[in-house]
């Protein structure tokens, strides 16, 4: 056997966990440095996304759902601000609900950070609302399928949903002529389909911006019963080059902020991680088949 | 060398880096807040009692470091926007947790584990504490203990209906028998609202994965094998139609035959078995995508955690404008 | 006694639920009992930090091995719950101003948003985020082509781990535009609505079937293994 395959065979795993971090740290710190990300076009799932969203006449009530926690913020953060980013400028009403206890604390954050920050005259009450959380998962969207204010009695700030200006013509799930939700896994995008859209009678259309390990998962209910999806950070990049494309186009102002490009950014370690994924792959191969070959000719 | 002395060698190599830049530059990891006052003029209350008021505090919010620069050299006297030191603290803390759980690769270590069971504490009483203020407040004691609730923390929630009253005792009394699970006599007494919530479940899945799963996935599947595709003068595109009944027919094929491979009733031989294999290949395909998809997911949250070390704590980039790096950003850029 | 009336709860509440999925008479039943249900799982959070406090303090008081970081865990657990229970450092509601309690447990500057920015989010995405090392080693001690099933397997991976990045446009984008559907992007796409479409389509039909039929046992009290040893049929 040679020096090379002998090293392969003995390799320490630490090593390689030393090259995925210098693959992924080694792009961030260009990126960051440069601000140069690479170009992006959208597949058809995201564009469905971009246009689901788009098609809804302005003020037309979008219901979010922030079904996840901090743990796959890193995918989900930067879809969560750009689905927000189209919606405040299309001027939706946007209503914010999670399903997952640390849901509301990433809704107050990217409320902050896009509403706040750059849609000021956006106002509380009329233009978002941010109901919170509550359990019991698939039961509060089957609450919700009949009383939405029963299944979200208050507002995370306290006050009393019944009484939120925007909520006036809101009484049930089908109210809502788009539902978008943001999944990290189990209550999520599966069983919003499951339990909401699948009995709506196509009255509920659905978008979902979801974790790369749910992407495949999804994809036998697009494009029937999910109306478009963003799959993992790519699926988020995506989006979030048409989004900045369209709405610069609209503005004619064609600087992005940094905050609606973390995706693109994030698509530069990616292309690290993945380069050396298929590297190792092919170095664990090369060992193998060697040691195989080795192996067939002591025994003959 | 001993494994404690290549500790003790790389942590102080480490400390020595994070000083060196502490004091070079701008410097790192700081947390600046602003100051914003507020008063409210709260009318009296003849029901409560309580005379027309003037209550104030203030709000501090976190704001980018490169604001609280701009405010100091416009006026270095200023004290709108501050240092915080319990966030600059907190940005630490979150950097060495971080450091703390990457550290398990090298190996197992108490740093390691101090982080793993501070997670476990904080996890269950920060779950418990949003079930209590999310739900367990204004639908429960907001029914069974209306004014209470409405006297000192949701005021203006709404009346509940006599059936919803009743429903939120059954609901309290359910919750207090399954509490008993942490006795060791009472434990049996769980088992009825376990039963509930098996019930429910039950009741709830069997619609909705026979609507949404069983029925319209095999609508969604049995598409036309024949999918004529035409062009804008009506005449059939070639292409467009060979790829799409292509792809019709490798769905049902798909479909079939890992349904097949399911299938094990019937034993896997002849046509069944030839189907059945074909179905582990699209099995293979899945579960190949299934894995770059994956890899892409983990990737992605270490990029965010890389980030948050480089950006938030270390200050070395500043992809998203926090700070003045910009004259670096405009030599390399 | 102790199974027959759980066997009756289940039975009742699973019909409830089923029927006012039917009936649009029955749908208000169906939402109270989904509501009483919600609170019941709020009410099982309760029951999962009771339960890690007890286990905690029992390693505590027996000095087990690792004692010490249960003190951690209930240390930390302490703190976290005094900072939400009290909301510890947040102001009222300024609708509410009067009442110091109406304020929102998570608004900044409190204790409870403290924890969770720098003690619960470094922690619960660091975790994950370890993940990316162990699949890379994985794949490079695990990912063998011993067969047509592996090289099927590798492959697909192959092109998804490349197409999904710049580095599909770089190795194919110079193929023309009728050998467009090869180029390593779009080839993603076509297997991941094709090929992962079907695969994955069968398993959800396999898993909607299961459901159904374990559900059904249940509401009819065939399968009563839920309520442990001994009943099981």
């Amino acid at each position: 056997m040679s020096g090379f395959i002998k090293v392969l065979e003995g390799l320490d795993r630490r090593w390689i966990y030393l090259a995925m971090a210098i693959s992924v740290a080694g792009p961030i710190i260009y990126i960051g440095l440069t601000g140069r990300t690479l170009p992006e076009s959208a597949t058809p799932a995201a564009e469905a996304v971009y246009n689901a969203i788009e098609e809804l006449p302005a003020r037309s009530r979008v219901l979010f759902s922030f079904d996840f926690d901090p743990g796959s913020g890193g995918e989900l953060i930067p879809m969560a601000t750009s689905l927000v980013h189209q919606c405040a400028a299309r001027g939706h009403k946007m209503y914010f609900i999670a399903l997952w206890p640390l849901g509301p604390q990433l809704i107050e954050d990217t409320i902050k950070r896009v509403i706040t920050a750059d849609y000021p005259h956006l106002k509380e009450g009329v233009d978002f609302v941010n109901f919170g959380y509550q359990a019991g998962n698939e039961a509060v969207m089957k609450v919700m399928l009949t009383d939405f204010v029963k299944a979200f009695p208050k507002t995370k700030t306290g006050d009393a949903s019944a009484q939120v200006p925007m909520m006036e013509g809101v009484t049930r799930a089908s109210d809502f002529p788009l539902l978008i939700t943001i999944s990290a896994g189990y209550p999520g995008a599966k069983e919003w389909v499951q339990y909401v859209v699948s009995s709506s009678g196509g009255k509920v259309k659905m978008v979902t911006g979801c974790t790369g390990v749910q992407t495949p998962q999804l994809y036998p209910y697009f494009p029937g019963q999910l109306a478009g999806m963003l799959g993992a950070i790519k699926g988020a990049a995506e989006y979030e080059s048409l989004v900045n494309a369209n709405l610069a186009k609209t503005s004619g102002d064609a600087k992005v902020q940094p905050k609606y490009q973390e995706a693109q950014r994030r698509m530069g370690p990616q292309l690290g991680a993945h380069l050396l994924m298929v590297a190792l792959i092919v170095l664990g191969n090369i060992a193998y088949f060697a040691k195989r070959r080795e192996g067939a000719r002591a025994s003959a | 060398m001993k494994p404690s002395r290549n500790w003790i060698v790389v942590l102080a190599v480490v400390a020595a880096l994070i000083g060196i830049r502490a004091f070079s530059g701008q410097g790192m990891g700081r947390v600046f807040v602003k100051a914003e006052p507020i008063t409210v003029q709260v009318a009296a209350d003849a029901r409560m009692g309580t005379p027309a008021q003037s209550v104030s505090w203030t709000r501090w919010s976190a704001v980018p470091a490169k604001a609280y620069f701009a405010a100091e050299r416009a006026n270095p006297q200023q004290t709108e926007i501050q240092f915080s030191w319990a966030r600059t603290m907190g940005l630490w803390l979150a950097a060495f947790l971080t450091l703390a759980i990457f550290s398990f690769m090298y190996r197992d270590n108490p740093a390691y584990r101090f982080a793993e069971a501070a997670i476990v504490g904080v996890s269950a009483a920060y779950w418990m504490t949003i079930g209590f203020w999310d739900t367990i407040v204004p639908k429960l004691l907001g029914s069974v203990w209306p004014n209470f609730v409405k006297a000192n923390i949701l005021p203006s929630l709404a009346e509940q209906s006599t059936v919803q009253v009743v429903a939120m005792w059954a609901a309290l009394v359910l919750g207090i028998m399954l509490l008993m699970r942490l006795s060791s006599k009472g434990a049996w007494i769980s088992m009825w609202p376990l039963a509930f919530i098996i019930g429910v479940t039950a009741g709830l899945k069997i619609v909705s994965h026979v609507e949404s799963d069983l029925l319209q996935q095999s609508v969604a599947t049995f598409k036309p094998l024949l999918a004529l595709e035409r062009g804008a003068d009506g005449a059939v595109a070639m292409a467009p139609t060979v790829w799409l009944s292509l792809r019709n027919v490798l769905i049902v094929v798909g479909v079939l035959s890992c349904l097949t491979y399911f299938f094990f009733s019937v034993e896997h031989k002849g046509l069944v078995g030839r189907s059945a294999r074909v179905g582990v290949w699209y099995l293979m395909i899945t579960f190949g995508a299934a894995f770059g998809f994956t890899v892409m997911g983990r990737v992605a949250l270490l990029a965010a955690r890389v980030e948050f070390l480089f950006d938030d704590w270390l200050w070395l980039i500043d992809p998203s404008g926090k700070r003045v790096v910009e004259t670096l950003s405009m030599v390399v850029g | 006694m102790k199974r027959l009336v759980p066997l009756w709860i289940a039975i009742i509440a699973g019909f409830a639920m089923l029927l006012s999925a039917f009936l649009p008479a029955t749908e208000s039943l169906g939402e109270t009992f989904g509501d009483v249900f919600n609170v019941v799982a709020a009410i099982a959070f309760v029951l999962g930090a009771g339960s890690l406090a007890k286990i905690n303090l029992a390693k505590v008081s027996r000095k087990d091995q690792g004692w010490g970081y249960a003190v951690v865990t209930l240390v930390c657990f302490a703190i976290t719950l005094l900072a939400g229970l009290g909301k510890i450092g947040v102001h009222p509601n300024p609708n509410f101003a009067a009442l110091p309690w109406s304020g929102d447990k998570e608004s900044e500057g409190g204790l409870f948003a403290w924890i969770y920015e720098y003690g619960l989010v470094p922690i619960t995405a660091t975790m994950f985020a370890l993940l990316a090392f162990y699949v890379a080693s994985a794949a490079f001690r695990a990912f063998r082509a011993k067969n047509v099933e592996a090289v099927l397997l590798l492959s697909t991976a192959f092109i998804v781990l490349l197409g999904r990045t710049f580095a599909g446009v770089v190795l194919t984008g110079w193929l023309p535009d009728w050998a467009s559907g090869l180029r390593l992007e779009n080839l993603s796409v076509y297997i991941m609505q094709v090929f992962n479409t079907a695969g994955n389509r069968a398993i959800i039909i396999g898993i909607a079937l299961g459901v159904a039929a374990t559900s059904l046992r249940i509401l009819l009290g065939v399968d009563r293994s839920w309520m442990g040893s001994g009943d099981a049929k």
